[in-house]
């Protein structure tokens, strides 16, 4: 992965620009010791890993502004960073660079349940902003898997979504506000505990880009009342076409689920051998799980499997009760786990329309073949979020390069038949360089604009998100 | 200027010399004025549908009723209650979706379905410097980027004029039903629809209008509706007796706000925390209020020439006065704000060419 040379400068300045920073900021909240930093030196993307110059670690956001100016002065790059869970390397800091961790700032500041909106200090992380709510029956919506650790600030950087969006969308769609630090310290208040922007939707903007228009340090959340219950339904199949049929057919009936997840042959065998959920052995498995009362949830859950029966399933197994529908997710969720166990491997996450389902994943099985590595599938079939997992041997020497361009001709692949690189872990380093295909130069240039406006100098997460070879005349300032 | 493709638009954007007015149908802009007249009506036609994958796009010009037709065929919706416009402003015409996205339009669903903004996809548009440029796509998960998609919600062609949308769609529910509680001061009606929201039941529909009654929509199939309505009855009986509306569309005169069409004055549209809304009604002076999406929503019905703004002061949340005269509509921004949008709108529009769109 190419990041750009380090500022000569800026690495022979560390003593002076470290003075700088610890002259803002109390003595715990700056790190410049060459051990210490090394703890910052990569997010879950771990192929890729280089200690910064420093990292600050603010618990306000006058300090955040503080450090910023400084860093704005300087000329020194700055990588925010939540909880540094990201998987596409957004977090990844360059030698020459300040990490500014919010994980420090992470109070309540406020709940008002009348108003049904909770404001939080963005180091907080995404479950504890629910546990803070659900004793009054509230929950905040998004859900990506890492919700134990990841944070607020980096679900806003990355748009993060999970297993529910199909019903409560992504973090855009549950923010209502912002507090955000410009590069050169300037605090703006962007929204608030009310509905739709009044000029421009700059909320909109800021959601999902990456830390490269400033830094989120408070948000203000829409937190919703929980349902009554949930139950999942079980369902499989002999063939992936027939799953995917299925799934368009619970949509077109006018069913909205909560989740409609998707696991292919080779992921149910994985975490059948890693879980024991009892999965049926079969070409595709779905698990559905819809919402409501008990007598709600029946009324859905027979609709749905009037439209499987339709399909001539292998298996259709409903949750008579609370332990069957935890042994129902049981293999769903440890499928990570499952693969982490039995290979290394890399996680993709295209979007494709979900009609497109039964071609890609044809595909996906062809090019596994053509280039002798395997994949297991398993994803949102409601929305069309796919989750490739390609199997690799990280001791043999070239498996990962094959790893990366097959992930690459996936990514493509996606593209080609109208859906993104990327429906929820965000560009970072990892798709940086593919932006070209999805997206033309003018496109591009478009949200370059965006960039040049809130951060004219180009310092906040440079190297990220657009290819480097079309942000070098901005970067070189 | 009507252009007939996008590449068409391009050109004649390319072109242009000074100030344009970009129009859809015409029926829901604030105040544009002066500039030569771009009316994007050739630029229609819904170029994909699946009904599988809840997705469908449309060139800008198109329709809305023509939307609208195509996905009920389907038993499907655009999720968030296109308000029309026409009666309150007095225009004619045939709304656009271009024109929808534009504004941001939203109806009362918007408190469970979400704005326009939420669930639009992906849109095609020409910057003022004639580039084409497309954000988001055609899938409802989507990171890949800056989300320009969200920025052009809303920017009533401030940044570019819009020659394709695509949206997340929904389907229709199979059986609906709404409720009422009469004689509710403002203030009680506020705290009956935020009981209403912070239920489980998914009203659809909460809104206040003076002297009708408050009201609550539940959707869903059959039974479920049975079930929801039953609940939040007993749900909100602390708060007066619950009936069911003789009126069950009673909703598209809220979302329309049909009880100031026949009225003099000017109209204001407020964006509010729902529980400040009976406080600043009360300041307001208004000769008539309707509340909307649980109370974050206020249309108010003034004077004309009332500087609603001077006499509210500082308000947390927004005001726009979308039927008036002069300068003012739209609501002064504080100083960091309003730099980041006059940077964005220098660099999507360099030539000025969309200044006349919002004049502030």
């Amino acid at each position: 992965m190419e990041m750009p040379k380090p500022n000569a400068m800026i690495l022979s300045g560390k003593a002076r620009i470290v003075a700088l920073l610890r002259a803002v900021l109390p003595e715990d909240a700056v790190i410049a010791d060459e051990a210490e930093t090394r703890a910052y030196e990569c997010d879950a993307l771990t192929a890729y890993r280089c200690p910064p110059l420093a990292v600050v670690l603010p618990r306000t956001t006058e300090e955040v502004s503080a450090v910023l100016r400084i860093c704005h002065g300087e000329g020194v790059p700055v990588v925010p960073r939540g909880s540094g869970t990201s998987l596409a390397g957004g977090a990844l800091p360059t030698a020459d660079s300040v990490i500014l961790g919010v994980s420090r700032m992470n109070a309540v500041l406020e709940t008002d349940y009348p108003n049904r909106f909770m404001r939080v200090q963005t180091g907080r992380t995404n479950l504890s902003v629910t546990g803070a709510v659900e004793a009054e029956g509230f929950f905040y919506a998004p859900d990506p898997s890492s919700q134990l650790a990841c944070a607020i600030a980096g679900n806003i950087a990355m748009n993060s979504g999970g297993a529910h969006c199909l019903k409560y969308g992504v973090t855009t769609n549950n923010l209502l506000g912002v507090t955000l630090v410009q590069m050169d310290g300037t605090v703006v208040s962007v929204g608030g505990p009310y509905m739709d922007a009044g000029g421009l939707d700059l909320l909109g903007v800021i959601c999902g880009s990456e830390g490269q228009l400033g830094v989120v340090t408070e948000a203000t959340l829409r937190i919703l009342p929980k349902p009554e219950g949930a139950r999942p339904i079980l369902m499989g199949f002999d063939a992936n076409e027939v799953a995917g049929e299925c799934v368009s057919d619970i949509i077109k009936a006018g069913i909205l689920p909560v989740a409609i997840e998707f696991m292919d042959r080779p992921c149910i065998e994985a975490c059948e051998a890693f879980a024991h959920a009892g999965y049926p052995m079969c070409e595709a498995l779905l698990i559905v799980e819809v919402e409501g009362s008990p007598a709600e949830i029946d009324e859905q859950l027979a609709l749905i499997k009037a439209i499987a029966l339709r399909h001539n399933p292998v298996e259709l197994r409903e949750a008579a009760d609370e332990a069957q529908a935890k042994r129902i997710w049981l293999g769903r969720k440890s499928a990570f786990g499952a693969m982490g166990q039995i290979n290394d491997y890399m996680c993709l996450d295209g979007t494709i329309p979900v009609s497109s389902l039964p071609y890609v994943l044809r595909r996906i099985g062809e090019m596994s073949r053509d280039c002798g590595l395997d994949v297991a599938n398993v994803f949102h079939a409601g929305d069309g979020n796919m989750h490739p997992l390609i199997l690799f041997d990280a001791n043999k020497p070239g498996d990962l390069e094959r790893c990366e361009a097959f992930g690459a001709e996936i990514l493509k692949l996606c593209v080609e038949v109208g859906g993104c690189l990327t429906g929820e872990h965000g560009v970072g380093v990892e798709k940086r360089d593919l932006m070209s295909v999805q997206f033309t130069p003018e496109d591009m240039e478009a949200q370059l604009w965006v960039k040049d406006v809130f951060d004219p100098r180009w310092l906040l997460n440079p190297a990220k998100v657009f290819p480097l070879s079309v942000t070098a005349a901005r970067r070189a300032g | 200027m009507r252009p007939e493709t996008e590449e068409d638009l391009a050109e004649m954007i390319r072109r242009a010399k000074g100030p344009l007015r970009i129009v859809g149908g015409g029926t829901r802009a604030i105040g544009p004025s002066g500039g030569v007249v771009l009316q994007t009506s050739a630029l229609a036609g819904v170029s994909l549908y699946e009904p599988g994958s809840l997705t469908l796009v449309a060139r800008a010009g198109t329709p809305v009723a023509a939307v609208e037709q195509v996905l009920a065929a389907q038993g499907q919706r655009l999720p968030f209650e296109v308000p029309d416009m026409r009666g309150l402003l007095g225009r004619a015409g045939e709304s656009t979706i271009g024109g929808v996205v534009a504004a941001n339009a939203s109806g009362p669903r918007r408190v469970q379905a979400g704005a326009c903004r939420d669930s639009l996809i992906g849109v095609r548009f020409v910057a003022g410097d004639g580039s084409i440029i497309k954000n988001g796509g055609r899938v409802m998960k989507n990171v890949t980027g800056y989300d320009l998609v969200k920025l052009m919600a809303g920017s009533w062609g401030r940044l570019g004029v819009l020659t394709e949308v695509s949206f997340k769609v929904l389907p229709v529910p199979a059986a609906k039903a709404t409720l009422v509680l009469r004689g509710l001061s403002d203030a009680q009606a506020v705290a009956a629809m935020s009981a209403a929201l912070g239920s489980p039941f998914e009203v659809t529909g909460v809104a206040h209008w003076p002297g009708q009654g408050t009201f609550f929509r539940v959707e869903g199939f059959a039974a479920q509706v049975g079930y929801r309505r039953a609940r939040l009855a007993r749900h909100l009986a602390d708060f007066g007796s619950v009936e069911e509306a003789a009126d069950p569309d009673v909703w598209s005169a809220i979302r329309d706000v049909a009880p100031f069409h026949d009225r003099a004055g000017d109209v204001w549209r407020l964006s509010v925390k729902p529980s400040d809304a009976p406080g600043i009604v009360a300041r307001m002076g208004a000769e008539a209020v309707l509340y909307d999406w649980g109370g974050g929503l206020i249309w108010a019905l003034v004077a004309a020439g009332t500087d609603l703004r001077g006499r509210l002061g500082k308000i947390m949340g927004h005001a726009t006065r979308v039927r008036g005269e002069g300068p003012g509509a739209f609501a002064p921004e504080v100083p960091a704000v309003a730099a980041l949008t006059r940077g964005l709108r220098t660099r999507f529009d360099p030539r000025g060419l969309f200044a006349a769109m919002v004049v502030p």
